[in-house]
């Protein structure tokens, strides 16, 4: 900081540069926003656990989009003759292979795409419900508020793997039904969440001047209250990554997720389970995936709350 | 003097009796809602997503007239609001159809396998409960040392896991390779037709009737399970436990408590987790509502026979009636645990009696 912050004549630091950055009074909104970016980027990255989990997924990210120069063999076609149940550490099958003598190491990366098109469609699905939901019913108020709350703490009174489970078996097995299930049962909290943060400042000074402007309430809701919901929505649903994963599993699992022979981790674990006492390794090692992914994401998203909203922090 | 006190005394009770109305209308309306929603919800899921719910239950090589009449049977001729009011009648009255799977009505299925599940649930929640919230204290207490960070970790795997998967694992571990445990099961096949229950919860039956070696029995067959569903709600509880002690431990009755010279043992256990024990009721009955949706997975893995297992098995089945009867029972289940969970809250907590 210059020792006469008031002088005319002050320096502006270099532009990027740490002081730059930090600086209090920035001279453009660019600056701000990259100096507000930075300040939460250097309370996340304080916290050790939080850049593993950050580490983790995006190894995922990675894994998932170069799954055919990584996977030496094919996830779906096995090597009945020469290749069945294999022990991790056989020769070119690092992982060991499963009844079908495929490749479990291939399927694994393979089936990250199926874990991340899972969790990103159920994200860009039941987020959006929740944030219209919760800030509709937030702003308008009334009786909106009063229907719409209602509605959401029906799904809320439902277990959220049990309504998953009814409707996949009402809308046939298959992954789309699967995710379309998660999503139904994931938005309730978002809404609740949207739903707080909006009353919040939904009698505040800069609503009622945008009101002034003769703004419409669709228009501030869009423009004005959504973008304020984000950042909590964001830390929500990055904390409920895994348990959208382990739903999702449960459900690949019973038969009711994907299908074969798609290499979805939840359902490797099922087919595996027939050799758990002598193969354990089938089962064992797409449960492990789930469990690193998940860990991943808790971490993760521990640490983005704790960055964002340090009063929540050490809690 | 005197008569101006009473008459204040009065109103303020007047007052106070009308708001607690008011409060018991809102809560009655909040539970018939969501009572109905859970009716409207299995309806349309039973009734309008599937394309044809004849077809699902007579097969699509049944006859034109076959499929007509189990339509008319079914009520599916009728307008949907008229088969709506059908459904919630027939719900309400226990009637949830029969399923196809067992034959039997599924409301005499339900009660039949529901105090397995109970029974598993019940222990889980014990255990979780009893390693849980010293877990949670001693991490509160030692803030930021590597027991702090052991708890948090064992936390975070617990979040983290699927539970079918470690149940498998655990099988192999236990019952495989040790033998501390039995086979997937409720009850060794010797005992299951010596052994009566009266109540359908094998372990108090067991030791109500002296039978110590089937308790012995049971309670083997029934530790694992209940240790992993344990482990669970451990994982809540303690994380919540922590976060409550290190409100309670940051109040200044706690440097009174000290100043007075009490030791640190009492000043945790007497006066931080008397205080903090009251959200943790909530916690811990909102963690045995989440045992009984882990259990779904669980009494699969287990063999259990129980609510979890009753529904994997007719989702297999396609036999809807009783999905949807498990799936509203267990919803309802989860609203009065619910209710049950605020009302304690608020017995226990003197400030929301006063308001």
């Amino acid at each position: 900081m210059s020792p006469n912050p008031t002088g005319a004549a002050q320096a502006q630091p270099r532009p990027y540069s740490r002081e730059w950055l930090l600086s209090d009074r920035p001279v453009s909104r660019r600056q701000a926003r990259l100096g507000r970016a930075y300040i939460v980027w250097r309370r996340f990255a304080e916290n050790r656990l939080a850049l593993v989990g950050l580490a983790i997924i995006i190894l995922l990210l990675l894994v998932a989009a170069f799954a055919d120069v990584l996977s030496p063999h094919d996830p779906v076609v096995g090597d009945l003759r020469n290749a069945r149940l294999l022990p991790p550490g056989s020769e070119g099958y690092l992982l060991g292979t499963d009844d079908q003598g495929r490749d479990i190491l291939s399927r694994l990366v393979y089936g990250s795409r199926l874990t991340l098109l899972v969790v990103v469609l159920v994200a860009i699905i039941a987020a959006p419900i929740g944030l219209i939901v919760g800030t509709v019913s937030g702003y308008i108020g009334g009786w909106a508020d009063a229907v719409l709350m209602r509605i959401t703490d029906i799904f809320l009174a439902f277990p959220k793997l049990v309504l998953a489970l009814a409707l996949v078996a009402a809308l046939g097995p298959g992954i789309e039904n699967a995710i379309l299930a998660i999503a139904v049962t994931s938005w309730p909290p978002y809404a609740r969440i949207a739903r707080a943060e909006t009353m919040t400042f939904r009698n505040s000074e800069f609503i009622a001047a945008v009101k002034l402007m003769g703004a419409s309430p669709l228009r501030i809701i869009l423009r004005h209250v959504m973008p304020l919901c984000v950042s909590s929505l964001i830390v929500r649903v990055t904390l409920d990554m895994a348990g959208i994963i382990l739903t999702a599993a449960g459900l690949g699992f019973l038969g009711l997720g994907a299908q074969p022979p798609l290499p979805e981790w939840g359902a490797m674990i099922a087919s595996g389970r027939r050799f758990i006492l002598d193969q354990w390794w089938v089962a064992a090692m797409p449960g492990f995936a789930i469990l690193v992914v998940s860990l991943g994401f808790n971490l993760l998203g521990d640490g983005l709350r704790d960055a964002l909203d340090p009063k929540e922090a050490g809690q | 003097m005197a008569l101006s006190d009473t008459s204040a005394v009065t109103r303020r009770n007047r007052r106070r009796a009308s708001s607690a109305a008011m409060g018991l209308l809102r809560f009655a309306v909040t539970t018939l809602t969501t009572v109905f929603g859970l009716l409207v919800v299995t309806f349309f899921i039973g009734r309008v997503i599937p394309i044809d719910p004849v077809l699902a239950i007579v097969g699509d090589r049944a006859p034109a007239h076959v499929v007509e009449r189990t339509r008319i049977e079914l009520g599916l001729n009728l307008p949907l609001y008229q088969q709506f009011f059908i459904y919630v009648e027939q719900a309400l009255s226990g009637n949830f159809g029969t399923s196809v799977l067992t034959t039997n009505p599924v409301f005499e299925d339900i009660k039949r396998v529901f105090p397995a599940t109970i029974e598993l649930a019940t222990i889980g929640t014990l255990i979780g409960a009893i390693l849980g919230i010293p877990l949670g204290v001693l991490a509160a207490v030692k803030r930021g040392s590597i027991a702090d960070q052991v708890v948090r970790v064992i936390g975070l795997i617990g979040y983290s896991v699927p539970i079918f998967w470690l149940g498998l694992l655990s099988l192999v571990l236990f019952y495989a390779k040790l033998r501390w445990v039995a086979y997937p099961g409720r009850i060794d096949v010797v005992y299951e037709y010596t052994f009566t229950s009266t109540t359908g919860f094998f372990l108090f039956d067991a030791a109500w009737q002296g039978q110590w070696d089937v308790f012995r029995d049971v309670f083997r067959h029934v530790i694992l399970p209940a240790s992993l569903l344990g482990y669970f709600s451990l994982a809540y509880i303690s994380r919540m436990t922590r976060s409550f002690m290190l409100n309670e431990l940051s109040q200044e009755y706690i440097v009174a408590a000290r100043a007075k010279g009490l030791s640190e043992t009492r000043i945790i256990w007497f006066h931080a987790l008397r205080n903090a024990a009251v959200p943790l009721v909530t916690v811990i009955a909102l963690s045995y509502a989440g045992l009984l949706e882990g259990s779904v997975l669980t009494e699969t893995i287990f063999s259990w026979p129980g609510l979890g297992l009753y529904i994997t098995n007719s989702l297999q089945n396609a036999d809807m009636n009783a999905v949807l009867g498990g799936t509203l029972v267990i919803g309802a289940v989860f609203v009065g645990i619910n209710i049950f969970s605020d009302l304690l809250y608020r017995t226990l907590d003197p400030r929301t009696r006063s308001r």
